[in-house]
């Protein structure tokens, strides 16, 4: 439920680097989200739809690029991911482990359209 | 100024927890409450300020969470001058507020009892973010299966050495840790 800020935040950054950029229009976004980052796709991509009406982000597409939960076991260095449950090494079962990868939830790229020019360009 | 950011789920006691510290702090702390709930009501804020406590009601309005721009609005409405810890209630939820800072020194989760030993398996994002962890609720161990092993396992997995009070709002019992370790920061802030 907390994705309407979250969104309006993605809204916001994607908005700053159109401006920058003199962007007319942008064409698609992709956003990394960590399995652990309790951020879900679905919704992000229904409040995008209503967030985004009336500004250059209308209509740009949302990719989502998801990052599983990696783990590293600190007593066998044994690197693991998570499937769905939180759990020990598997190989020593030592819970002495850190969490490499899973967490993430950025913006990764925004494509957009340039006035100018009328090229695609990239910017990250 | 010391500033607690106090989460749970629904019904863990934040309330309860609150007002045996409200009881329980030396008189040299002096504490504002703000809290956090979703419907327009003031039963918790109630019951802080018939506690003698200046308390501030945030009525989200259907949001799930607290955020930074609702505490400022409610800072504005306490004395502050006047205090030197404030204790911020969130809306009880294990999801949303763990993705929101509130500005806090400190971000303390209850898990009570009753709710299951399974929750940092499954709400491993609100464990990642904290200082403390509050166990309440421990004057009902005898009637309920809750492996402390098992819950305590998930905890350090996602939290290594999490500074942890095992308490009961109820009797009381455990307080006195809670207490010390937070008027120590409050002093030493």
């Amino acid at each position: 439920m907390h994705e309407l800020p979250v969104t309006e935040s993605i809204l916001k950054i994607v908005l700053e680097s159109a401006q920058e950029n003199k962007a007319t229009a942008v064409t698609d976004i992709t956003l990394t989200i960590g399995s652990l980052s309790s951020i879900v796709d679905d919704s992000v991509q229904f409040y995008w739809d209503y967030v985004s009406r009336g500004t250059v982000c209308e209509n740009a597409k949302l990719h989502f690029n998801r990052v599983m939960a990696t783990l590293k076991c600190l007593d066998c260095d044994t690197t693991y991911s998570l499937i769905d449950d939180l759990t020990p090494c598997p190989s020593c079962g030592s819970i002495n482990v850190i969490i490499l990868s899973g967490e993430e939830f950025q913006v990764d790229h925004i494509e957009i359209i340039k006035e100018e020019t009328n090229q695609d360009e990239t910017t990250r | 100024m010391y500033g607690v950011n106090l989460m749970a789920s629904p019904g863990a006691g934040k309330t309860s927890v609150i007002l045996e510290t409200i009881k329980r702090l030396p008189a040299e702390i002096k504490l504002g409450v703000i809290e956090g709930d979703t419907a327009p009501v003031t039963i918790d804020s109630d019951k802080i300020t018939a506690a003698g406590i200046p308390a501030v009601q945030i009525n989200t309005g259907g949001e799930c969470h607290l955020d930074a721009n609702m505490i400022e609005l409610a800072l504005a409405q306490l004395p502050l001058e006047e205090l030197n810890l404030i204790i911020v209630e969130n809306v009880g939820n294990l999801i949303c507020p763990a993705a929101f800072q509130l500005g806090t020194h400190a971000n303390v989760l209850i898990a009570s009892i009753p709710e299951g030993d399974d929750k940092p398996y499954k709400y491993p994002n609100i464990y990642r973010g904290l200082d403390v962890l509050l166990i309440n609720k421990i004057d009902l161990s005898p009637y309920i299966d809750f492996r402390m092993d098992y819950f305590q396992q998930g905890v350090e997995m996602l939290n290594p050495g999490l500074k942890t009070f095992a308490l009961s709002a109820k009797t009381g019992e455990g307080f006195d840790a809670w207490i010390a370790w937070l008027t120590d920061k409050i002093i030493t802030k």
